[in-house]
């Protein structure tokens, strides 16, 4: 099987392999008013696009840390130690042919060109802080779709840029939120005409090579009035005993009537932190879906929200989360309804191994004025040993009697019973295990476009070789 | 091809099974009656190797090797099959896949194609009575008590095993279940050993076994003829231990 031919050249985590960095500019590490502006400048950026950055930068020196999450992880983190800004490659190619050899390979490796070829409308490869690759399918285009990577939107299409950017997400909302507006580079910005219905999905994969990277996209997705699409992304980075930071801010504008759904699976190496804001607004009969994943990373703190602004609006957070040795996955889902008759569904999942912790944190808020709305909040958390660790941080503010509410939480093991009767059809522990874990988190995966689903149950079954004894 | 010796059983530290010898040939079938509680699963759940089963001592032997020395899932791919009295529900676990899986996994190389995988279990539903709506549902979950059983001996016939052990399957089966499962039974018989563990003389009326053995307080204190279960039927057990 090749999953273990690569796994015994780069250990247990398979994408942990790295090219040699090859940087065409690379910032000194840390981060100052200067590194910022500097930035700004290498990109030949508006001036008040300048001015957001140098404000966010000094949002980020006053905001203290997040008091909850991992303090003692997040207070780990050295900020002069990371390289703010690395450029790979001269531009943007339109063929993968003019990209970088080695840094082709490296998404040849991840199957991205054939993934292309298959099943997606658009693709944009970013390494380190730039893309370096980015298409969309002529049809799409020729609908008035606009996907670029951010800072091509930024060149092409300032005006929206500039109406929506911090609109939903502000710089000031958390210090990585403004860590992020600060530095950002990179990201998605995607805008679906009136009534276009994207049929098949784009796909953004970021990867990160060098050392002590900072990787910080922002990503913005509008869809016009009844329009919809599907946006998924995938993270990899290799295994080095240093850390790396991945900040990502995403934005999501769902206009009446249109969908969006968003869908994410993380598999960062153990060595990076993984502190990503995403938020979206939906308005009168929008619908916004956020079908996240987290495998990888040493630390997560990630709460997908969804703004139900207007009638009819309706939200749908599923995630799930694995926690294995080392690993601390803080986890959830936000949703604010703001006005009547909105809805929406949180669907969370958990596993937890091998000492790893993994964490629930919901916020459900009702406001006054939303009436007759309805929410069911569902937190599965499956324990593999007894040095795991699994709890939930559920908080309702409900502001109306008229609301709907449901939730139910539980916490399992998997059972020996469970585990004989799978032996006893001549399944190894190891792959019974893997079975039982794969169908914990089927719920989510049977959202997923089937190419992902079929990547993630195999990188399940991976963890949980060599794991019992 | 099976051979027990003087087998003694313990969980937690109770002895359930107390001294039982029993031998099974190819092509043996071996009814194992009782009253509850008197030792009749444990037996063939400890031939499988539940964990929570300890043996203290005497031996089981599988076709010449002892099973200490097999994990379970290496007695499965040897040719052994246990029908649970009670399986256990796999969420999220597709029928038709973990059937897949599992038939590659015990048949290894000999396994079918992907093509003849579909013919055989078309086949073997079919004979079963069951939809093809059974595949896309989750393992055991949401199943009646039939639907369960008629999943066992799916399994038996799509992992063909030379030593079936078949606890408890026909208990909570109506008239007709009884009979297609007891088909199912008759048509792998000819080929493998069988050890049907049962409370009731009706699935010995579809299934005609070579052996009878009574169990009584984790001891086999009787053995017969098929005669000998339909004399259980009318008098119960009181006579063999008086």
């Amino acid at each position: 099987m090749s999953g273990d031919i690569a796994r015994d050249a780069v250990g247990d985590y398979r994408y942990g392999f790295h090219d040699p960095e090859n940087a065409t500019i690379r910032f000194d590490k840390g981060l100052s008013e200067q590194v910022v502006r500097d930035i700004s400048e290498l990109k030949n950026e508006p001036e008040w696009m300048t001015e957001i950055r140098v404000k966010a930068y000094h949002r980020f020196m006053e905001m203290p840390m997040p008091s909850w999450g991992n303090c003692d992880m997040l207070n780990q983190i050295d900020f002069d130690a990371v390289t703010y800004f690395l450029r790979s490659s001269e531009g943007t190619e339109k063929d993968w042919d003019d990209v970088p050899d080695d840094i082709k390979n490296t998404f040849d490796r991840l199957g991205i060109p054939e993934a292309e070829q298959k099943w997606l409308g658009g693709v944009t490869a970013q390494y380190e802080s730039e893309a370096v690759y980015h298409s969309i399918r002529e049809d799409l285009e020729e609908q008035g779709v606009l996907f670029f990577d951010m800072d091509s939107g930024l060149k092409e299409h300032p005006d929206i840029v500039k109406k929506y950017f911090c609109s939903v997400v502000p710089a000031s909302d958390n210090k990585f939120s403004a860590l992020n507006t600060a530095v950002w580079s990179g990201g998605s910005f995607i805008y679906v005409p009136k009534g276009v219905h994207v049929e098949m999905p784009v796909q953004a994969y970021f990867r990160i090579n060098a050392k002590n990277m900072g990787q910080f996209e922002r990503t913005l997705i509008i869809a016009d009035e009844g329009s919809s699409i599907h946006y998924v992304e995938g993270c990899t980075a290799p295994t080095y005993s240093t850390e790396s930071l991945h900040s990502a801010v995403v934005e999501l504008i769902a206009m009446e009537g249109a969908k969006i759904r968003y869908s994410t699976v993380q598999n960062w190496s153990a060595n990076v932190y993984n502190l990503v804001t995403k938020r979206g607004i939906a308005h009168s009969n929008a619908t916004i879906e956020w079908v996240d994943g987290n495998i990888g990373s040493k630390l997560t703190m990630k709460y997908p929200a969804v703004i139900l602004k207007g009638e009819g609006a309706h939200a749908e957070v599923i995630s799930v989360a694995y926690a294995g040795k080392g690993q601390h996955q803080d986890a959830g889902a936000k949703v604010h309804h703001l006005a009547p008759n909105t809805t929406s569904n949180i669907l969370s999942k958990s596993i937890s191994k091998n000492g790893g912790r993994s964490s629930y944190r919901g916020m459900l808020q009702v406001t006054p004025k939303a009436k007759g709305c309805r929410s069911k909040v569902i937190c599965d958390a499956l324990m593999l040993d007894a040095d795991s660790q699994s709890d939930t941080y559920p908080t309702m503010e409900v502001g109306n009697s008229s609301a709907d509410l449901e939730h139910e939480a539980s916490v399992s093991k998997v059972s020996n019973d469970q585990l004989f009767y799978l032996m006893s059809r001549g399944h190894s522990e190891e792959e019974a295990m893997g079975m039982i874990v794969n169908g914990f988190f089927e719920p989510f995966t049977r959202e997923l476009p089937m190419e992902y689903a079929v990547e993630l149950n195999r990188l399940l079954e991976l963890e949980m070789e060599g794991a019992i004894g | 091809m099976l051979s027990i010796e003087n087998l003694h059983v313990s969980v937690d530290d109770t002895e359930i099974l107390r001294g039982v010898s029993l031998r099974i040939n190819l092509g043996e079938v071996h009814a194992v009656m009782g009253r509850n509680g008197s030792g009749k699963s444990t037996l063939a759940n400890v031939i499988m190797g539940h964990p929570a089963y300890e043996i203290t001592s005497g031996d089981i032997k599988f076709k010449g090797t002892p099973l200490k020395e097999m994990e379970v899932f290496e007695r499965a791919r040897a040719g052994m099959f246990l029908s649970f009295q009670y399986p256990s529900s796999i969420p999220g676990v597709q029928v038709g896949t973990f059937l897949r899986k599992s038939v590659s996994a015990v048949r290894g190389d000999e396994a079918p194609t992907a093509r003849e995988f579909r013919k055989e279990l078309k086949s073997h539903m079919d004979a079963l009575e069951m939809d093809k709506s059974f595949l896309a549902r989750y393992v055991n979950d949401g199943f009646s008590g039939g639907e369960k059983k008629r999943l066992e001996i799916l399994q038996m016939l799509l992992l063909n095993p030379t030593l079936a052990l078949l606890d408890e399957t026909d208990s909570g089966l109506d008239i007709d279940a009884l009979r297609v499962v007891a088909e199912g039974i008759n048509s792998i018989t000819p080929r493998a050993g069988c050890l049907l563990i049962t409370h009731y003389q009706r699935l010995l009326d579809h299934v005609k076994p070579d052996y009878v053995h009574v169990m009584i307080d984790g001891k086999i204190v009787k053995t017969g003829g098929a005669d000998l279960a339909v004399k259980l039927e009318a008098q119960g057990y009181d006579w063999i231990e008086a």
